[in-house]
């Protein structure tokens, strides 16, 4: 019953902040990753190299789900702005499903910025089923394709460092966000421009892809404050005794 | 067109959605989840032409790594014919998964450990600031107090006492707000493919 309240709620002040939001725009605070990743979009436009996205390997079939639908409004929004470029962005990623969404979400982005036959469907891929061979078919792209930069989002495991590690060996800068904890750690560690947490999934709204998006965030503080104020009333009655 | 893609999609996200909620529903969630199931299958299908017509594309246009696209091809291909013709689980198969496929996948591994230490040694000169110096101490303080000091066991008061308090008080704590950031973000993006404001299955 919880659990539809919370869903229910969540689903009003969506609707309502979207609609507010169209009159008065969100004021965000900045994050370093995404407004590198604004600078990395226009000089890959301007000097003729392509972006890499890397979607990671979720299945839209588990819990994990979200942060691979963040990741392809994020990829809507790359594709959209870089399909004029010289070379086009490649996504990869390692799982079926969402091979097939990459392409449909690449084609997307063409149509909407009036560039629909420049696209290649060998451009959304598929680069392997298991970790590894996933990691390994990205690293090739990222060594081999003429890529000025690296943007994984999406559902990562251990294996995100081995992608890390082949953009830096050829002076490729990466941005990366994940749902998971240890790519996370990982790629704080090793990537330039990290996404910790929750702005993974901010980082459509802060792309301008609409104000669903910056609605999107002010749900997430509402629930966010929500959440802090039951957690630190749960404690004191807990102190006091009554709980 | 795209409208009634929109309009099935939303439909069957809301079917399964209140499958969780009302148990008449329970039925019709499960057949859809099968379906999902089924679709994927032939998705991996497809995903195996994607990398095909990747790679064959490669090599036609005689790319930098042509080499290693044809190889790909050749052994896909011989690996299909093989199994389709002995069974996947034949000795010969089994030889050919446990001599090339694990061994491959467990050098990828070991390269991973050394990544990561050298990532852990390279983060200073990337970002210098408070919250790389409290990983990097972190990370030394859960390594010291892994590890054993021969012959006396684990190492006194990291083993002990810190180790397990970072563990279990400052990590599980940490982890949990990240968790519950992720879970919020996962429930808005989802809220709004089920409003069909974002379409990953297409549409403008």
């Amino acid at each position: 019953m919880i659990e539809l309240i919370v869903i229910a709620a969540a689903g009003f002040l969506l609707l309502l902040f979207t609609f507010l939001r169209r009159k008065t725009p969100a004021r965000l605070r900045p994050i370093p990753a995404l407004t590198r990743l604004y600078r990395v979009i226009g000089l890959s436009v301007e000097d003729g190299t392509r972006l890499h996205a890397s979607l990671g390997r979720g299945s839209l079939l588990n819990p994990r789900s979200g942060a691979t639908l963040a990741a392809l409004s994020m990829l809507r929004y790359l594709a959209e702005r870089t399909s004029v470029s010289d070379e086009p962005p490649v996504a990869t990623s390692g799982d079926p499903v969402l091979s097939l969404l990459t392409q449909d979400t690449l084609k997307a982005g063409y149509e909407a910025s009036g560039g629909g036959d420049l696209y290649l469907p060998t451009t959304g891929r598929l680069s392997g089923l298991t970790p590894f061979s996933y990691a390994a078919g990205a690293m090739s792209v990222v060594r081999d394709e003429n890529v000025s930069a690296n943007v994984l989002m999406g559902n990562f495991g251990a294996e995100v460092a081995l992608l890390v590690e082949s953009a830096e060996r050829v002076d490729v800068p990466t941005l990366g966000g994940s749902d998971d904890l240890s790519a996370q750690a990982i790629l704080y560690a090793a990537a330039q421009e990290p996404l910790i947490g929750e702005e993974l999934f901010a980082a459509s709204a802060y792309l301008d892809a609409g104000p669903a998006h910056t609605a999107s965030l002010s749900v997430q503080d509402v629930l966010r404050w929500t959440l802090i104020v039951i957690l630190l009333a749960g404690a004191v009655l807990k102190l006091a005794g009554m709980f | 067109m795209r409208v009634l893609t929109a309009a099935i999609a939303v439909a069957i996200g809301l079917l399964v959605l209140a499958g969780y909620f009302v148990p008449a529903l329970a039925g019709i969630q499960s057949m859809l989840l099968g379906w999902a199931m089924i679709l994927a299958g032939a998705a991996a299908l497809l995903g195996v032409f994607n990398l095909i017509s990747v790679h064959g594309e490669k090599f036609l246009r005689r790319e930098k790594g042509t080499l290693y696209s044809a190889l790909l091809i050749v052994s896909l291909f011989a690996t299909f014919i093989f199994a389709l013709f002995l069974r996947p689980d034949h000795a010969a198969i089994q030889l050919l998964v446990n001599g090339i496929i694990l061994p491959s996948e467990a050098a990828l591994m070991g390269i991973l450990t050394v990544t990561l230490l050298y990532a852990a040694i390279r983060l200073l000169r990337q970002r210098v600031d408070v919250m790389s110096v409290v990983f990097l101490a972190t990370v030394l303080l859960i390594l010291l107090g892994s590890a054993t000091l021969l012959p006396f066991g684990e190492v006194p008061l990291f083993g002990n006492i810190l180790r397990p308090w970072v563990n279990n008080v400052l990590s599980v704590g940490g982890a949990r707000g990240i968790l519950i950031g992720v879970a919020l973000g996962t429930l808005t993006t989802g809220l709004r493919v089920l409003f069909a404001i974002d379409r990953p299955y297409g549409g403008k």
